[in-house]
């Protein structure tokens, strides 16, 4: 097959390409700006889910655990009083965190089985809370009467959603340059050292449970912001933010789009959410058959979703 | 009490017939299924239709759902599992995933979404007096086919040569390979027949958990639990947790409704947390 070759030093002009078209994504589409704003955020969920999954290699199926968790924080803050976008995503961050961090404790140590389930068990078990929970959370009606204070005093959430489209554009842009500051620093390396082998890892005395705990830790923090800015541009959360399903979803999503690749989550969101959104009116069933179906094959056949396959239409040369 | 306890380990029984199979595949073969919940489906709608178009009693419906569900585990081991043993954890949960949602769909399509009519048979109706204890037929019944299977499955593992080729299997691959067992065969075989015996928990289930497609899902969590905190790859270590899990659960709908499901779950965290490896860890991980 013919590969395209691409200088190194040219790919931050592709990247800057990539979110500027996503920008003006905006301006192409302005009757689908409440579908930009989720596939944006949803891209920032699935590159926090890549983060444990496809960098730490913690096997993880109860992501939203923290998604939710996260939508919740904003939205009780912003139900009882204080409003502010910011300090709302700033909640989530440290709430997520906090829970990340605990419960990395559980999560890091045991096999894969075990992790497997502590983090479904986990999910299902903060479902099930937020169920019982009614008189706070609303239970199955969702958390209803969020209302939003302008953007930095100044843009007020619209109907059309433009303010929450450039608000999640802008968020998702800084915490996306954050992951990515993180995956290349010294740290990072390591958490690549640990995902290609652990053994080696610990023979250099690489702390390898302490990096894997806040590499979760931090995971959890970033899929809280994701559930803040969806529970804030939308000004409601559902009970179905946090659970399984939810968490299936996402890794799905990270998948099409290729786990351990920085990009992978949000191409996977992009053309997740858009096939998901041409199919709307299908009936829900097909739609979960044709899943089912693309998961099979996504195993059997191809390697690495989207950005496996133009890496390998597309090689990069030059000096790293 | 003493019914409420004997309702738990009726439950507790119905999860270990299903669970089991898990088990052996899991520790067998470290193949992370989340569709083995689909397998107990295809057994349920196997007996239900059995009974409902061809007229077979309860019994012969039993039977029809284990052949169906072990002929399907086979074919989708042959198309699917067999090549996946050795991936990542990830490709297997991702393939057992799609192939949830996939019979998730399927059965909608053909079945409709709704629960399925089950009437017991007349010979399950009813209560019998047990050492003093009004006890139902149908959950008596529950509790000696689980006491059935998990002494055929120790008599079988323990005694015979196909057991002893397992054991040796599950407890390393590559030097029971040497000595000469056909360690591709014996995968499929048990694999066939750990569908097989879900299948039959289905099938089983039918008066007691009911039957709809999301029950692929909606029980999975209950059989990943069995399995983890017993011990994948043992027989007793799931029948414990499956006792423990079924009396929990049971007795916490009833003295603490208010706490549903979480006393089941934090059961599990609490006991993954003590013996991360099962309440009888396989040789070797202990």
């Amino acid at each position: 097959m013919k590969t395209l070759t691409i200088p190194r030093a040219r790919l931050p002009w592709f990247e800057a390409l990539f979110w500027l078209a996503l920008a003006c994504s905006s301006l192409l589409m302005p009757d689908k700006l409440t579908l930009l704003s989720q596939i944006l955020i949803f891209g920032l969920f699935a590159v926090s889910l890549d983060m444990a999954l496809g960098y730490a290699g913690i096997l993880t199926v109860g992501h939203a655990a923290f998604f939710g968790m996260g939508a919740y924080a904003a939205g009780l803050l912003a139900k009882h009083g204080w409003a502010e976008p910011f300090s709302g995503l700033l909640l989530a961050l440290f709430v997520c965190a906090l829970l990340g961090y605990l419960l990395s404790y559980l999560v890091v140590r045991g096999a894969d089985l075990t992790r497997l389930m502590i983090t479904i068990g986990v999910c299902v078990l903060l479902a099930e809370l937020a169920n019982r929970l009614s008189g706070i959370t609303g239970g199955t009606d969702g958390l209803q009467g969020i209302e939003m204070w302008p953007v930095f005093g100044r843009f007020d959430f619209d109907l059309w959603g433009r303010t929450a489209f450039f608000y999640s554009f802008g968020v998702v842009l800084a915490m996306f340059q954050l992951v990515r500051r993180v995956l290349h620093s010294p740290f990072g390396l390591a958490l690549r050292g640990i995902h290609d082998s652990r053994k080696r890892m610990l023979a250099i005395g690489s702390p390898v449970e302490a990096r894997l705990r806040l590499a979760y830790c931090f995971s959890a923090a970033m899929a809280g912001v994701a559930g803040a800015l969806l529970a804030q541009t939308t000004q409601f959360v559902g009970i179905e933010s946090i659970g399984f399903n939810r968490s299936a979803e996402i890794l799905i999503i990270l998948v099409l789009g290729g786990a351990g690749r920085l990009y992978g989550g949000i191409v996977g969101a992009i053309v997740y959410m858009l096939v998901h959104d041409v199919f709307a009116d299908m009936n829900p069933q097909f739609w979960m058959f044709w899943l089912g179906i693309f998961l099979i094959a996504a195993v059997m056949l191809g390697r690495g979703g989207i950005m496996g396959m133009l890496s390998r239409l597309v090689v990069t040369k030059g000096p790293q | 009490m003493a019914i409420v306890l004997f309702d738990g380990v009726a439950y507790g029984m119905l999860l270990f017939l299903i669970g089991v199979g898990l088990s052996i595949t899991m520790g067998l073969m470290n193949f992370v299924n989340l569709a083995h919940g689909a397998f107990a489906m295809v057994g349920g709608y196997a007996a239900s239709l059995a009974m409902q178009h061809a007229g077979l009693g309860f019994f012969a419906a039993l039977a029809v759902a284990f052949v169906a569900a072990a002929a399907i585990g086979a074919v989708l081991e042959f198309a699917f599992f067999r090549h996946l043993y050795r991936s990542h954890p990830l490709d297997q949960v991702l393939l057992s995933i799609g192939v949830v949602f996939v019979a998730i769909s399927v059965a909608t399509y053909f079945f409709g979404p709704s629960m399925r009519a089950f009437t017991l048979p007349p010979s399950l109706e009813g209560r019998v007096n047990l050492l003093g204890l009004e006890v139902g037929r149908y959950r008596l019944f529950l509790v000696a086919s689980g006491l059935a299977v998990l002494a055929a499955l120790l008599l079988v593992l323990n005694k015979t040569r196909y057991g002893a080729m397992v054991r040796a299997a599950v407890d390393n691959q590559r030097v029971a390979a040497g000595t000469g067992i056909h360690v591709q065969r014996l995968f499929f075989l048990t694999f066939s027949f750990g569908c097989g015996l879900a299948g039959l928990g289905g099938a089983l289930s039918l008066g007691l958990l009911g039957l709809e497609p999301s029950f692929a899902l909606k029980y999975l969590i209950y059989f990943l639990i069995v399995v983890c905190v017993g011990g994948a790859g043992t027989i007793s270590g799931p029948f414990l947790a499956a006792l423990l899990v079924g009396i929990v659960d049971v007795a916490g709908k009833y003295y603490l409704p208010g706490a549903g499901a979480f006393l089941v779950y934090a059961v599990m965290v609490a006991m993954l947390l003590v013996r991360p490896n099962g309440i009888v860890p396989r040789k070797g991980l202990a």
